[in-house]
């Protein structure tokens, strides 16, 4: 039997705790790109002082530890062998509204700098956060609500292995039209399936 | 020019705001039915204090209304001197301002009003007052898949199914899809009747 040791680390990044003190001053440059946050949720979108950042902070991890119904880890892109530097903010990711009498919960990912995009960081820790929800929380299933225009999004969660759930017709009022509201969604054994390909592409 | 302005009220209910003191003893009432909390709400079915529930309303009344709104739904009761009961509940919450977008949640809590088209006329009341009051562009809900009742009250009111998170409920040893609807204002029909006078 083969158990995995290293929960929280990939080969590119690492989940981790925040780092209040020294992520807040990067998190708060994200806030400016209005884009950015557009792709995240529908939430009204504006920048946000340091100040405002480490409250939220605070106000995460309290909600982590009295509800126990939510899992947020700072994703860090791991520094290169034989380097000094320490492990860099690059992104987050957050599974939330987790019913544990059903099994559910609900995921999100986010890459604060554009520089960081498309060079993997967020593919590895989709598989991070999948294996720690689905093998170390036992859920049955997650799902990502991802708005229409997020055409990053919807590919990247279909490649892993989502399934289109549901499209609330439009939900959001964005850029001067109406756009849907899409959940993505995913069950534990269609992620046990897409595992074993990855793992067999990988020996070949 | 004068004009009837649309109150919440029908033929068989009318929608009024909850009393703490009168109404906590009713949903605590209500909740103590456990198959009305199993079609009402996926937290796992449990019982809280009539002062608890009170607590709930006050704090619910007491806040400055801006994203959610709830009302107790009365019904005429059948015998001579006609008087309005209460029997459940209708509100909208998570209400996304920018995008025109709220959750409705409906619950009958008294038995022998199950089936008889209140719950029905309560959601084109609190689907007149999301359209003609708050102005919204559409009205969301999540229904279970073993709700079967409540899933044509909803098409009756003019939702439409927009799919389902597949098995997301386990509930008597089986699981079952969460059905999510939602009505957008153009396809809804606003049968009031505003008289101009």
């Amino acid at each position: 039997m083969e158990m995995n040791p290293s929960l929280f680390e990939g080969r590119l990044v690492r989940l981790t705790s925040v780092d209040p003190d020294k992520d807040a001053e990067i998190e708060r440059k994200w806030t400016h790109d209005l884009e950015y946050l557009h792709m995240l949720t529908e939430q009204i979108a504006m920048p946000l002082s340091i100040f405002q950042i480490k409250k939220r902070y605070e106000k995460l991890e309290k909600e982590m530890e009295e509800s126990g119904r939510q899992f947020y880890f700072a994703v860090r892109a791991k520094a290169a062998a034989g380097h000094e530097s320490p492990d860099r903010l690059v992104g987050f990711v957050n599974l939330s509204w987790i019913e544990w009498s059903h099994g559910s919960g609900r995921l999100s990912l986010g890459i604060g700098s554009p520089q960081d995009r498309r060079r993997g960081y967020g593919t590895e820790a989709l598989q991070l956060i999948m294996r720690y929800a689905f093998h170390e929380l036992n859920l049955f299933r997650v799902e990502a609500a991802v708005p229409e225009y997020n055409r990053i999004a919807l590919p990247f969660f279909a490649k892993s292995g989502f399934a289109e759930e549901v499209r609330q017709r439009e939900a959001l009022h964005r850029y001067g039209r109406r756009w849907d509201l899409v959940y993505m969604g995913l069950l534990s054994d269609e992620w046990e399936e897409t595992r074993k390909t990855r793992d067999v592409n990988r020996e070949a | 020019m004068m004009m009837t302005t649309a109150g919440l009220q029908g033929e068989l209910v009318r929608l009024v705001a909850p009393e703490p003191d009168r109404d906590a003893e009713l949903l605590a009432k209500w909740s103590r039915d456990a198959e009305y909390l199993r079609l009402l709400d996926s937290d796992p079915a449990r019982q809280w204090s009539v002062k608890k529930y009170k607590e709930w309303i006050e704090k619910d009344l007491d806040k400055e209304r801006t994203d959610d709104f709830f009302f107790l739904i009365q019904a005429l009761t059948d015998d001579a001197d006609k008087k309005w009961r209460p029997i459940g509940f209708v509100g909208l919450g998570g209400i996304r301002w920018t995008h025109g977008d709220a959750w409705v949640g409906i619950g009958i809590g008294e038995r022998e009003y199950w089936g008889k088209g209140c719950g029905t006329e309560a959601m084109r009341m609190i689907l007149r007052f999301a359209f003609d009051e708050l102005n919204l562009h559409r009205v969301s809900l999540t229904v279970f898949e073993y709700n079967v009742r409540a899933i044509r009250s909803y098409e009756k009111a003019g939702f439409k199914v927009e799919g389902k998170l597949r098995q997301l409920m386990r509930r008597d040893g089986r699981r079952w899809d969460l059905i999510f609807m939602g009505i957008l204002k153009e396809d809804w029909r606003n049968d009031y009747d505003y008289t101009c006078t």
